[in-house]
């Protein structure tokens, strides 16, 4: 696998660089300053997310630099001061990724990595906090056709999860399948690209939207 | 391009190099298979010391053939004098080696590999196609060619074998005998030095005698030429894998999620799955997945009928289908409507469809055409056949067996599960719906008419209920791989 990758995007570029190939995201807002900050959870409704954003930041949640549920102006004006007072020299230039709140019970993973045996390679599996204790994944080649995401997903072990689910609707499959595909086709048509992780992919009201994202240039 | 394996596979003669008048040795059994399984083509052998050797005169060296009278020249001599040998075939027209040889690297000692090199390298000046080294042989019953030094000569057939380790081909090869489903060709890749699974696999997928392709594979050289390969082949044949090595953690330490759950088996099982092949766990549940491949058309939806003699089974073979994504099929009416005129009153009016024990001379065959005929119907599966004989068996060893009567009712049970077998046989090939049968009398009483006669046409008589859903399974996957790839 690789890991000799020498840099990451920003998880606001990283989102935008996937957007093109057709990754669900949801409006969010990159800003510089608190007050700024402010202004953006008005556009995205509260609650809101804050998390601090750049170019060498890939693991948010191990650096506590991820605020969920920000749900007044002063929720959000106090998370803002405190992540950028954590950002660090070594961060170089950092931002304030301001997004809405979705809440989801359920989460799934989606990446593509470059295998030393196969090439480039595609993944689904499901995500959240027993995902590394499940280890519910499926890989494909690529490129991959529709009716391989298709397959793949049915290849998932843990199949209640895309069925109705603790009052949810079911997963819209199609959606899904697009979020693969966009995985699928940006590691395809950029041969710059070491790796990409969305995750997770959060299934909210049955509808599949790329809450994080990590794309690592070779 | 595919490379052309036929003077491999069905040469115009053979020469045994490095024959041994030891019955213990290799250069000595592969001769005597070749003689013995009804290979026509010229035979010639060498053995340094000259001498017959089963008849046959022994040359001192392969130059001594005379040219153009052998295609193919089958090498048990040390890996030293390997290159020698082939060298010489070359001068007289063999287009063709397999290597029994060992000492070709399989070790990882440095003069080995150096061997390995030098036959690779000698494969492209001398424009030969090489198998091995360090296998078994080759079996092709179009030729009646049994090139190894290993049984069995199984029957012909048109599964085809091709391992990464010779003692599963043979493994391969023992299903098929016992199962009656044949074999096209079988080849032990041996170390896979200059011809690899995928070529094999490349040239299989356009000959004729071949159906289905079964290979066990431990790894291959080039994973997305293998792909293409396979992904190729399977619109045209089946192909069942086994591989091997699966506990083997290829994912290292990797920057990303993606990577660190990208182990090398979860790749190459999705990478089998894409390239629409069917992976089973193990020689024999491949081989009962291809004898179904092999024999039937793919299932073109999950729904099985499932006709029986007697109950018991039903249960247990609904779970396994669930298990399995196919699925014990709600009847329809018409055809309900249609069985209640050839079944005993008391049939279970469902499937499970059970004659329970009420059925007369027609009752199966009838039954098994009506349902296999019916449009709803993606396949049947048959259980039940036997029992009669296996009481009549019994009968017959007793003191009684002597009896006007008990002869009687024990031919008529004979005769009628001969009958059942040929009617699994005659309306799966009339409708083309699959039918597969299951019986531990395969196992426990060979004889029996019913497996007997299914052995006898080629076709699989599964040893449980839970075998034939497996080969279900294979078989409705394949049918919906076709439906989105074709």
């Amino acid at each position: 696998m690789s890991s000799e990758s020498t840099r990451t995007l920003s998880e606001a570029d990283s989102k935008q660089l996937l957007a093109e190939y057709g990754l669900p995201i949801l409006a969010e807002y990159t800003v510089a300053t608190v007050g700024e900050a402010v202004v953006a959870s008005v556009k995205t409704g509260l609650p809101c997310v804050l998390k601090l954003c750049g170019d060498t930041i890939a693991h948010k949640t191990e650096r506590n630099l991820v605020r969920l549920g920000l749900a007044s102006n002063s929720d959000v004006e106090r998370a803002a001061e405190e992540l950028l007072g954590q950002a660090t020299t070594a961060d170089g230039a950092v931002a304030l990724l301001v997004a809405p709140m979705v809440r989801a019970a359920r989460e799934f993973i989606v990446g593509a990595d470059r295998s030393d045996e196969f090439g480039p390679v595609v993944m689904i599996g499901v995500g959240g906090i027993f995902a590394e204790a499940l280890e519910d994944v499926a890989f494909r080649l690529l490129p991959v056709a529709t009716s391989d995401i298709e397959q793949m997903i049915d290849d998932l072990a843990t199949q209640s999860m895309l069925d109705e689910f603790r009052g949810e609707p079911a997963v819209d499959r199609a959606q899904l399948i697009a979020v693969v595909k966009a995985v699928g086709d940006a590691m395809v048509a950029r041969d710059d690209i070491a790796s990409i992780d969305i995750n997770p992919v959060l299934i909210a009201d049955g509808k599949a939207v790329a809450v994080d994202a990590l794309v690592a240039l070779v | 391009m595919t490379i052309d394996l036929l003077p491999l596979f069905e040469p115009a003669g053979i020469v045994v190099a490095g024959a041994s008048s030891h019955p213990g040795k290799f250069g000595f059994a592969v001769l005597h298979n070749i003689i013995t399984c009804g290979y026509s083509g010229r035979i010639f052998a060498t053995n340094r010391n000259g001498g017959s050797l089963l008849g046959i005169d022994c040359l001192t060296s392969v130059s001594q053939v005379p040219v153009g009278q052998a295609d193919m020249v089958y090498v048990c001599v040390p890996a030293q004098a390997v290159a020698g040998v082939l060298r010489e075939a070359a001068s007289v027209g063999i287009r063709s080696a397999f290597i029994a040889s060992s000492g070709f690297g399989e070790g990882g000692d440095d003069q080995g590999q150096a061997h390995a090199r030098g036959l690779a390298a000698l494969a492209d000046e001398l424009g030969m196609v090489i198998a091995g080294p360090n296998g078994q042989g080759l079996v092709s019953t179009p030729a009646s060619f049994c090139a190894q030094f290993v049984g069995p000569f199984p029957p012909a057939g048109g599964v085809s074998i091709v391992s990464q380790s010779g003692n599963l081909a043979s493994g391969a090869m023992n299903y098929a005998a016992a199962s009656g489903v044949g074999v096209a060709r079988a080849i032990s890749a041996g170390n896979a030095t200059c011809l690899g699974v995928d070529d094999y696999i490349e040239w299989l997928a356009d000959d004729p005698a071949t159906t289905a392709i079964v290979a066990y594979i431990e790894g291959v050289a080039d994973a997305r030429r293998f792909y293409e390969t396979v992904r190729t082949t399977t619109l045209r044949k089946p192909v069942v894998v086994v591989k091997g090595g699966t506990s083997d953690e290829g994912a290292k330490a990797a920057a990303s999620h993606t990577g660190s759950l990208a182990t090398n088996d979860r790749i190459f099982d999705g990478m089998l799955r894409q390239a629409g092949v069917w992976r089973s766990p193990d020689i024999g549940a491949a081989f009962g997945a291809a004898a179904a491949l092999s024999v039937h058309q793919p299932m073109h939806g999950p729904n099985v009928a499932f006709l029986t003699t007697a109950g018991g089974w039903g249960v247990l073979t609904a779970d396994a289908m669930s298990r399995a994504s196919v699925q014990l099929m709600e009847l329809p009416a018409d055809l309900m409507d249609a069985l209640d005129e050839v079944m005993p009153p008391r049939w279970s009016k469902g499937n499970p469809i059970d004659v329970a024990g009420g059925e007369t001379r027609d009752t199966i065959p009838d039954a098994l055409h009506l349902i296999a005929a019916h449009e709803s119907v993606d396949a049947v599966l048959m259980l039940g056949m036997g029992i009669q004989s296996n009481t009549a068996a019994l009968m017959r060893r007793g003191q009684f067996s002597g009896l006007e009567d008990i002869d009687r009712i024990c031919s008529f049970h004979e005769r009628q599960d001969r009958r059942y077998a040929e009617a699994i046989v005659e309306a799966s090939q009339v409708t083309g719906t699959p039918i597969l049968a299951a019986s531990e009398l395969a196992l426990s009483n060979p004889e029996n008419p019913g497996p007997a006669t299914l052995r006898e046409y080629g076709h699989p008589c599964y040893t449980s209920p839970g075998d034939a859903v497996a080969a279900f399974a294979a078989l409705y996957e394949r049918g919906r791989y076709l439906a989105a790839n074709l």
